[in-house]
């Protein structure tokens, strides 16, 4: 049952950062999303919503991928509303394709630490330290075909770790895995954030195996944030219809 | 409604932004007009626009300019004889492709099926001026079947030149073509269908009007516009087959009207016919049928119902044995008389050599002037932050590539050398040599764009935003994502463009010289001095070379292929 992984492992970060939103619109032809949004440092956050609330957007937003219409993103002190996504202290774990299909595990890494792609020794004791962190040390020159869902994951958490950003977004990052993997990287999720505590803000469709790790629950329905607040303090009509209402932490089997 | 009105003018003025990146410019200063992909626009204009540029100029100054204005009598004739032999051959090309395609579709688990497939690939690649020698080789003066016929008492033979050797030429290349996308197409039916029919008992002639047909409806005007264009602008087979006067189409009226009698008013004027013609057929291509994808591949099938039926193994079986001897009569007679001539004293020609280092250094200029090109217009997919950038400038992008399918290589030679001719240059081997590398990659370039922009496309989309967020440098994207990324799709645009470019006679035939001649125009020249022995050997040569460059790419392809 323990993973061969062990916390310390892990380096300390700077911690996390503040993100907020303040009147952000953005809208395509028929569709629109509008979100007010203050995440202090440091939270665990699970955006849930029905499909096409505009969950992925949020992220997106956050991410940098979109440029809002209206309206400013502030991350810690700064105004990112216009930084392009590379100059944000933030990292975004897609659905899918984390991975250059062509590199292997290391160098797929290793970008996380050093974009040009060229490693110093000490850059690579780093990677090689990582990758063992979450758990793929022998695995480094295997390329994404030949490790399995979740390993891949594990070898985009390894890179955001090098990235060590203080914001980390992650968008249903385990909907391709089987429950038991996906408690697992829950599990793997919970001592990254307790060792580097950066801000999180995951977007998941089953609620269930990454609630107990959350400080707080966005609920996203129709383009805006309908609630924002702890576990337990979310209104009850609105947590019951998220399926969040006193659901054992390890219910919703099945799915 | 005046709300609308405005959103409406508004969304005009800025026909070239989509939606999302005009929000970004106006928050944003960083946003940009995809500048690569102009740059890349402009540097394929430049050649048809040098060319426009001189024929009209020369076409004002000339002398001749009243009578020719009007086109005469002889315009018109050639027009008629475009049209006649363009549908010809496509009427040939399409009913004996379509009979083959489905025969290969019926047959598919007939022993020999792999290597028929392959067998008809070939002529793709294949340099016109090596399948034209090839068909003289069986079909000519000297050839096997005049050899026969005179054996058996018959002494009037027959003849290739005219008509009949350009439908045959023709057909030698297009029938392939259609029984590929035909056997592609039906290929592509869900299997469901084979074993449905199976189990209800469905006739086979039911089954060809109930299933077969209707599927196969589909591509068949596509097919036959895409025949028809390339038959209309077709300039080898002819300058070779026909050429008389009875014989000539606008392509090659065009070469002579500048190589014989230096007429840049009559050029224009067929140039302007041409265009006409193959931007209409173009436009009917794009807009009425759906383009046909030549570069498809097979799924496997079924078993078919009918396969073992006698009926059926006869039809099947005549349709792929008379289109296998069509094509590989042909190769085996170019292989004959090649061997036949005097290898080892064309090897010792200097002219030989110089023309191989020629063909070869000019078909690695184009070939590098296409990826170059196709490089920049592929920017245009590319919209900030990782995104996949739709809408006015990919179109754009693609129509520029396409260019060359309306303005044909001929055309765009027969403007630069009216440009050049009372200049300098005309006798500049360096001014020749970067204009035909130039007009070589243009014509490669809607293949080369059509191979690579998909496979770009799809990088873009599974990694574009990656890239973004980890800030990679352009190089080390290059060096990273995109050059492995495009590797299994750069072997064929690779392959395609030099196989082209070493075959081609369209350009060099107006803008080659004494001191500018690649290894086709020597082809040529030994045939017009009528050492047709010679032309055969160097033929053989440039069929060798085409072949191993295909091979080399085709290893490079696989060998950069590394995804499961």
């Amino acid at each position: 049952m323990t993973p061969p992984e062990n916390p310390r492992t892990f380096r300390p970060a700077s911690g996390g950062l503040p993100v907020t939103l303040a009147d952000v619109r953005f809208s395509r032809a028929d569709w629109a999303v509008h979100y007010d949004l203050a995440v202090p440092a440091g939270a665990v956050v699970l955006v849930i919503g029905p499909s096409g609330a505009g969950k992925t957007t949020l992220l997106d937003l956050v991410a940098g991928f979109l440029v809002p219409k209206t309206g400013r993103i502030r991350i810690g002190k700064e105004d990112v509303t216009c930084a392009p996504p590379h100059r944000r202290p933030v990292t975004m774990i897609f659905q899918e394709h984390n991975l250059f299909a062509h590199l292997d595990a290391f160098t797929n890494a290793g970008l996380g630490l050093e974009p040009s792609g060229r490693f110093s020794r000490s850059a690579r004791t780093r990677i090689f330290e990582t990758l063992a962190a979450v758990g793929l040390q022998g695995r480094e020159d295997r390329l994404p075909a030949q490790l399995s869902g979740g390993q891949r994951q594990r070898v985009a958490l390894a890179r955001a770790l090098l990235r060590a950003s203080p914001v980390m977004l992650l968008d249903e990052p385990f909907a391709a895995l089987d429950p038991a993997l996906r408690r697992e990287m829950a599990a793997l999720l919970a001592r990254l954030h307790a060792a580097q505590g950066m801000t999180m803000l995951v977007v998941s469709h089953d609620p269930a195996e990454l609630l107990p790790l959350a400080s707080h629950v966005a609920i996203v329905e129709a383009g805006r944030v309908a609630a924002f607040a702890p576990p337990g303090d979310l209104p009850r009509r609105i947590a019951r219809r998220h399926g969040l209402d006193g659901a054992p932490a390890n219910g919703q089997a099945g799915v | 409604m005046t709300c609308h009105a405005i959103v409406r003018v508004a969304g005009r003025r800025r026909l070239f932004r989509s939606r999302e990146d005009r929000s970004l410019t106006k928050r944003c200063p960083e946003a940009q007009r995809p500048w690569t992909a102009l740059a890349g626009i402009v540097l394929v204009l430049l050649l048809p626009l040098g060319a426009a540029a001189g024929l009209l100029l020369m076409a004002g100054a000339d002398d001749m300019a009243a009578d020719t204005v009007l086109p005469d009598a002889y315009v018109w004739r050639v027009v008629r004889f475009t049209l006649l032999q363009a549908a010809l051959s496509t009427l040939l090309s399409v009913t004996l492709g379509m009979w083959v395609g489905h025969a290969l579709f019926r047959q598919g688990h007939m022993a020999g099926h792999g290597l028929v497939t392959r067998l008809l690939l070939l002529p793709f690649a294949l340099p016109q001026l090596v399948a034209v020698l090839g068909l003289l080789a069986v079909w000519g003066r000297h050839g096997w079947v005049n050899q026969l016929l005179q054996a058996l008492g018959m002494q009037d033979g027959i003849s290739l030149y005219g008509l009949p050797g350009i439908l045959l030429a023709h057909v030698f290349y297009n029938a392939p073509l259609v029984a590929r996308l035909v056997h592609v197409r039906l290929a592509a039916m869900p299997t469901e269908y084979l074993r449905l029919a199976a189990q209800l008992g469905i006739p086979r002639r039911a089954f060809w009007r109930l299933v077969t047909w209707p599927v196969l409806r589909g591509i068949l005007p596509g097919a036959a516009l895409l025949v028809f264009m390339l038959c209309a602008g077709s300039f080898t087979v002819v300058l070779v087959l026909g050429g008389g006067p009875g014989a000539t189409t606008l392509e090659v009226a065009i070469y002579q009207s500048l190589r014989f009698d230096f007429a840049p008013a009559r050029a224009l004027i067929l140039a302007l016919l041409q265009m006409v013609l193959t931007g209409t057929l173009f436009l009917l291509l794009r807009r009425l049928a759906a383009w046909p994808d030549t570069m498809a591949g097979l799924s496997p099938v079924a078993p078919h119902p009918h396969a073992q039926e006698h009926g059926a193994r006869l039809i099947d079986g005549a349709a792929i044995l008379l289109l296998v001897a069509l094509v590989a009569l042909p190769l085996a007679g170019i292989m004959q008389a090649g061997l036949a001539a005097d290898l080892a004293r064309l090897l010792q020609e200097t002219a030989v050599w110089q023309a191989l280092v020629t063909s070869l250094a000019m078909a690695a200029a184009a070939t590098m002037l296409a990826l170059m090109a196709c490089a920049l217009l592929l920017t245009s997919m590319a919209a900030p932050r990782g995104g996949v950038r739709t809408g006015a400038w990919p179109s754009l992008a693609e129509a520029v590539a396409s260019l060359v399918l309306v303005i044909s290589p001929v055309i765009l030679a027969a403007g630069w050398f009216v440009l050049l001719a009372r200049t300098d240059l005309a006798q500049e081997r360096t001014a020749a040599f970067w204009l035909v590398s130039g007009i070589n990659a243009l014509m490669s370039l809607p293949f080369v764009w059509r191979t690579l922009a998909p496979a770009w496309r799809d990088l873009r989309q599974r990694h574009g935003r990656l890239c973004a967020q980890l800030g990679l440098s352009l190089p080390t994207r290059w060096r990273l994502v995109i050059l492995p990324g495009l590797a299994p799709a750069l072997g064929p645009a690779l392959a395609m463009s030099l196989a082209l470019s070493l075959g081609d006679l369209g350009a060099v035939a107006l803008l080659g010289s004494e001191e500018f001649r690649t290894l086709p125009l020597l082809i040529y020249q030994r045939l017009g001095s009528y050492r047709t022995a010679d032309a055969a050997g160097l033929s053989l040569i440039l069929l060798l070379m085409v072949t191993a460059l295909m091979l080399a790419t085709e290893r490079l392809a696989r060998k950069g292929d590394i995804r499961p």
